[in-house]
Parts: C-alpha cells; structure tokens; sequence
C-alpha cells in the first residue's frame, strides 16, 4: 500500500478528530521522547565545556574533543590511552553480557515451566509473586540486597553458622552482589518475552517429538529454542541495555574498586558539571551496545521485526 | 516394512480424579487391520489412543503391542508412531527434515536421512518437495507430509487422531481412499480416531463406537450399521428413524413391537440382543430412512404418515413424514430420475422389510 492511501485509510477507520488525536500523540512520542533527547545528548557532546574553554574556544564551536578525551585521556598525560576509562567501558560491557547470560540460563527453564503449564490458577498466582517485588523501587530493592550480601547480612550469617566460613566473606567487592543485583533487577524483562513465546508453542510438537523418540535436550535444540528465538533474543536484548545503561544497581553494590561506565556518566554530570563530556561518554556506551546488539543478531540470524513481537 | 503386529487391551481403565475417561475396554486388534474408534467428542477416544501411544498409563489394565506389555514403556520405546489432530509438523524445519525427524534423533547421517526423505516423498507423491518449509504446502500436502514422518520411523502401528479433521469435504474424501491405500502397501497396523462415521465405515476393517468411556460395539462396518447393538450405535452411525414401544410377542429372532404412535410393528431382534427381551419390555426399534419403501406391505410392517416436505440431495431424495401422534420419519430414496414427488399433505403408506429393521432394550440415544 502507497503511504497516502495508508494514511487516508487510517483516517478513514478512525475519523478525523480520534485520528488526529492518535496521530498527534504517536507523534509527539517520536519526537519528544526518542528524538529530541538523543539529538540534544548528541550535541551537547560536540561542544566543549563552557566553564573550561582553551584559549581561542569558544562555547559554540564544534569539536571531538570530548570523544578524544575517552581514548587518549587528558592531554599532555603519561599513557597514550585513557587506560582507565577504556577498562572501565570494557569491563562494563564483558560484565553486562555475562550478567544477560546468567538470566538467560535462570529463566529459560522457568519460562519453559510457566509457559507450559497453560495458566493454570497455581501458575497465575506464580506470575504475580514474579511481579510484586517489582513494585518496590529500584534504588530500595539495590540496598536490600546490599544487606543481605552484607558482612552481618543473612548469607554470611548463615554460612558462618553452618561453619562453612569463619570470616564474613566480602561479597561486595567480590562484585557478587553487583551481579545479583544487576541480573534480578531485570530478570523479569528476560522472562516474560521468554514465557510468552513459549505459551504459544503447539504442545503436541513436543509430544510428536517425544514420540519420535527425541531426548529432552533435542526436544529443546530442535523444536523448542528454535520456536522462542524471537523471545530470547527479545529477552537479551533488553537485559544487556539495561544492564550496561544501569546506575542504582553498581551505585549501590558495587565494590570501592569496581566502576561501572555509567558512574562515570554520572561523574561527569552531576560531579564535574561537565555535560559535555557526559554526553559524549554516554553517546560512545549507546552506539557500543546497539552495535554489540546488532552483531548478536546477525550472528544468530533474528530479524530486528522478530523481537518486536 | 514392518507387518502388523496385534494390539491387545485388556481391561482398560482411565480415570483423571473422580472421571472416569475410559471403563472396561477390552478391544483385540488383529495385525495389519485398519482398525477405528468411532464416537461423539469427549467420548474417550483419543485417552485410550494417548494410552496406547504411551502419553498416559491406563489406571488399570494392560496394553498389549505384539503380545508385550507395554506398562511403564514411555511414547519414545514403544513400536508406534502418533499422528495428530493438527498434525504438529515443525514449522521451522524443511519437510525432509520433519519427515526423517526420528532418523535424526537415532544418529543417522544427513545424506542417508535425505535419501530416505526422497524415497518417503515419492510415496506420498510429493517429490522434490522435501526443501520446502511446512506453511508453503496445502493441507493436503500437509497431511501427506505427517503420515510420511510417523511412517519413517518403521512403527509397527500407526496411530492417526482425527488427522482429517481440518480438510474440506472433497479432500477429506480423497485421503480416505490415500490412507486405506497406504496402510495395505505398508502392511501395518493402523488405529484410527475419528467421529465422521463415514471415515470409519469407509477405511476400517473394523470399528470400536464408543459412548461417554464405554465401547459399545466392536465390529465391522456392516455389523455396526446394519447390527447395531444399542440405541447409541443405532442412532450415532448412521440415520435412523426410532420407534419406541414395549415387546408384544417375541418369534424367535423377530418381535412385535407394541408402538407409542405407530401400531404394532414387526421387527428383527439386533444379534447382541437375541435371548435378552422379554414380552412387556420396554423396547426401541430402528428402521433406516433408505429401507422405507413407498409401497403398501404387510400389516406389521406399513405405516401411514402425512408428507411434510421433500428436499432433494442431488443422489437421493428425503422425504420427511409425519405419523399418528406427530411422529417424524424420515425416508430417502435414490434418484433414479424419476421424481417421486408427494404434493406435501399428502397421505402416504410405506413399508419396510422386518429383516431390514432391529429391534432391542431401550437405551439412551446419541444427542444429535
């Protein structure tokens, strides 16, 4: 269909005054909320910082500065590269895949269980204690498992009595309970895409699998996974972002010498005052992860439309 | 190929909870039969396949393939394959894939597994069609595909749950004849579920028709139709008029039955049911609409009725009748090309021959 006759026809469905309203707020939804933030974020990373102009700068001038300053580091400095900010990015990415991979293998056996078991009453309620933590805020849910992770938390109480330990086990700058934290925060994102795609499976594929003598870890290679790819990749997706984009989470539970890049987002902006190099630190973490993104889907062959689903 | 092997159950009882899904069924199988069950949905017909495909375990009774107990052997040991209602293909293999599925799980190579495919595909006479994914197939070519994957894995029985079911008429009809023709090439032993009674009268050596967990008759299909031991296999195969009354002289295999509308009628005494009336029992007789014939007879064998409407079926006529008190017959007659055109209203008389109608003890009939 031509794009006029789409849009005649969608004001013909909905009429004039509901089509406008609809259109005007989808509109409105592009613009204010994708575009203008990410196009102010973009600019304001191309300029330098008004309170620190060099001789000769101006504040409206266009520059790479503040992506240089990400690789090489400040000028005139001993290393050629900006060695610690580059770990840092590093180090972020490395963990926020590997934290993706865990909820992956946590959930896929509990979305293959609910999505299974054709919502029944047990299951329903099930779903809704998944839910219920998540109406507590983030920040509060971060520094509740910083208690339990704690020297004098639960899990080191407990393994101090069943005499497994005799000292408090550091679990925080172990970066464990940045990694619990980080992969609970998001786990649900990883489960539902996971549990919906595999509510929809024909239940007798398994069976006639079954009955072509298939093992349960054939039955899953070969007719389930292949049948929640889009959910998975859905599912991974969300939680990698998430994940390297996280704040409150490494805030929280991170150890003293562990830094997660958006700390250092967060430095520039709130610390330094320097938007600009702020900006352009998160400008480099979103391309990174949308390319990293990408590359996975090509790898795996999910088309961008199949996660949409 | 394999040949058939028996299928033996023996006493089969399923119960989910208070339920009782399955009573009492004993069914003998002979080796290389088209054998049906054949019942209203909800009837028990697919539990008792699920418990010979191994899906579920009888709460009591055996399962007997080939003489051997099959009793804590699950889907995957034993010799049969399953065919499903929606057939189940795996959408997101190519059909050689599915077809040769359980050559894949038993290790064999790719190249051996396509060969087999060919082979298989050639069968059902969809050659060079292996590459193609499931969805670019018609439902016929679909079905073929299916019976293709159970048959690939040499089962000695062939289990088929209503696997027409999704087809229209004309196709439904020709994959009739396919599957009759498939299962005497390859030999083995079919069990097919269904609640058409033209498939099951059409293909099967022999039919089980089931009522609400219970078998009521086993037999061939000219035992079943022309036989029928209860008023449920009476009224579910096939059409029937039903004449109730109470016994008013029992002559060796015939009886008179005493009507509620209809005078006294003489009828045959089905078979399962010789020795079992007694005179004054309450008793039901059958009379088929295409054993009617519009001609005077003897006493006990003619009923007068008032033509209501005539429709016409393209192969037959149905005439529908009404009888003293309000009760409808039904009779069809072949076209012939000569139109036996009642005006309606008018008075008729028709008869039928006792051999050709059965009588026996009241019973529930099939709600249709």
């Amino acid at each position: 269909m031509k794009k006029d006759k789409l849009f005649a026809e969608f004001f013909r469905n909905n009429g004039v005054v509901l089509g406008s309203i609809l259109f005007f707020l989808v509109a409105f939804w592009i613009v204010f909320l994708i575009l203008l933030p990410q196009i102010s974020m973009l600019n304001y990373s191309l300029h330098p910082n008004p309170i620190n102009l060099d001789a000769g700068e101006f504040a409206d001038d266009y520059t790479l500065k503040n992506y240089k300053y990400l690789i090489f580091g400040p000028e005139g400095a001993s290393d050629a590269f900006n060695k610690v900010d580059l770990m840092v990015f590093v180090r972020t990415i490395i963990a926020a895949m590997a934290v993706t991979v865990m909820n992956l293998f946590l959930c896929y056996p509990l979305a293959y269980f609910l999505g299974q078991s054709k919502g029944t009453g047990f299951v329903r309620l099930l779903v809704v204690m998944l839910i219920v933590p998540y109406w507590i805020n983030e920040i509060l849910r971060a520094f509740a498992l910083r208690i339990i992770f704690g020297d004098v938390g639960v899990i080191n109480g407990l393994m101090m009595q069943m005499g497994l330990i005799d000292q408090p086990y550091d679990f925080i700058n172990a970066d464990i309970a940045l990694y619990a934290g980080l992969g609970y925060a998001y786990i649900l994102l990883m489960l539902f895409p996971m549990y919906n795609v595999i509510e929809s499976l024909d239940r007798n594929q398994i069976e006639a699998a079954r009955d072509m003598g298939a093992s349960w870890i054939r039955i899953h290679r070969r007719v389930v996974i292949p049948h929640a790819k889009p959910g998975i990749a859905s599912g991974m997706t969300m939680v990698f972002m998430l994940s390297a984009g996280a704040l409150a989470a490494p805030q929280v539970l991170g150890g003293t010498s562990s830094l997660w890049f958006t700390q250092l987002v967060y430095q520039w902006f709130n610390d330094t005052l320097n938007w600009q190099q702020g900006a352009a630190y998160a400008i480099v973490l979103l391309i990174a992860s949308i390319a990293i993104v990408l590359t996975f889907m090509k790898i795996f062959k999910v088309n961008m439309g199949d996660i949409g689903k | 190929m394999s040949s058939g092997v028996d299928v033996n159950l023996e006493n089969i009882w399923i119960k989910f909870g208070d339920f009782v899904a399955v009573r009492e069924a004993n069914v003998n199988i002979n080796g290389g039969d088209f054998f049906s069950f054949l019942g209203p949905s909800g009837c028990g017909k697919t539990t008792i396949l699920r418990a010979v495909s191994g899906f579920l375990n009888p709460s009591e009774g055996r399962v007997l393939i080939g003489g051997k107990d099959m009793a804590g052997l699950g889907p995957n040991k034993r010799p049969t394959a399953l065919i499903f209602q929606n057939l189940a293909l795996f959408p997101l293999m190519k059909v050689w894939e599915n077809i040769t599925f359980s050559m894949e799980v038993s290790g064999a190579s790719a190249g051996e597994r396509r060969k087999r495919a060919d082979e298989l595909l050639d069968m059902i006479a969809l050659p060079g069609q292996g590459d193609k994914l499931p969805s670019e197939l018609s439902g016929g070519q679909k079905q073929r595909v299916a019976i293709a994957r159970a048959l690939c894995a040499q089962p000695d029985v062939l289990l088929l749950d209503e696997p027409l079911s999704a087809l229209d008429l004309k196709l439904r009809q020709h994959m009739r004849t396919e599957l009759r023709e498939i299962q005497q090439r390859v030999g083995i032993t079919f069990i097919y579920i269904t609640h058409d009674q033209g498939e099951a009268l059409t293909m099967s050596d022999s039919v089980a028709v089931m009522r609400a967990g219970i078998i009521d008759q086993i037999g061939d299909g000219h035992a079943v139709y022309d036989t029928p031991a209860t008023p449920f296999v009476a009224s579910f195969v096939g059409e029937n008029n039903v004449f109730r009354g109470k016994i008013s002289a029992i002559n060796g295999d015939e009886a008179t039955i005493a009507t509620n509308r209809s005078g006294e009628l003489l009828s045959k005494i089905t078979p399962a049911a010789v020795g079992k009336l007694n005179v004054g029992d309450d008793a039901m007789m059958f009379v088929r609409p295409e054993v009617l014939k519009m001609q005077e007879g003897d006493a006990k064998t003619t009923i007068s009725a008032k033509v209501l409407n005539e429709e016409f079926e393209g192969n037959s006529y149905s005439i529908y009748l009404e009888g003293e008190g309000g009760k409808q017959i039904k009779m069809a007659m072949p076209n012939l090309g000569n139109d036996p055109h009642k005006a309606k209203g008018d008075m008729v008389s028709f008869s039928y021959d006792a051999s050709n109608a059965v009588v026996m003890p009241a019973g529930d009939l099939a709600s249709e």
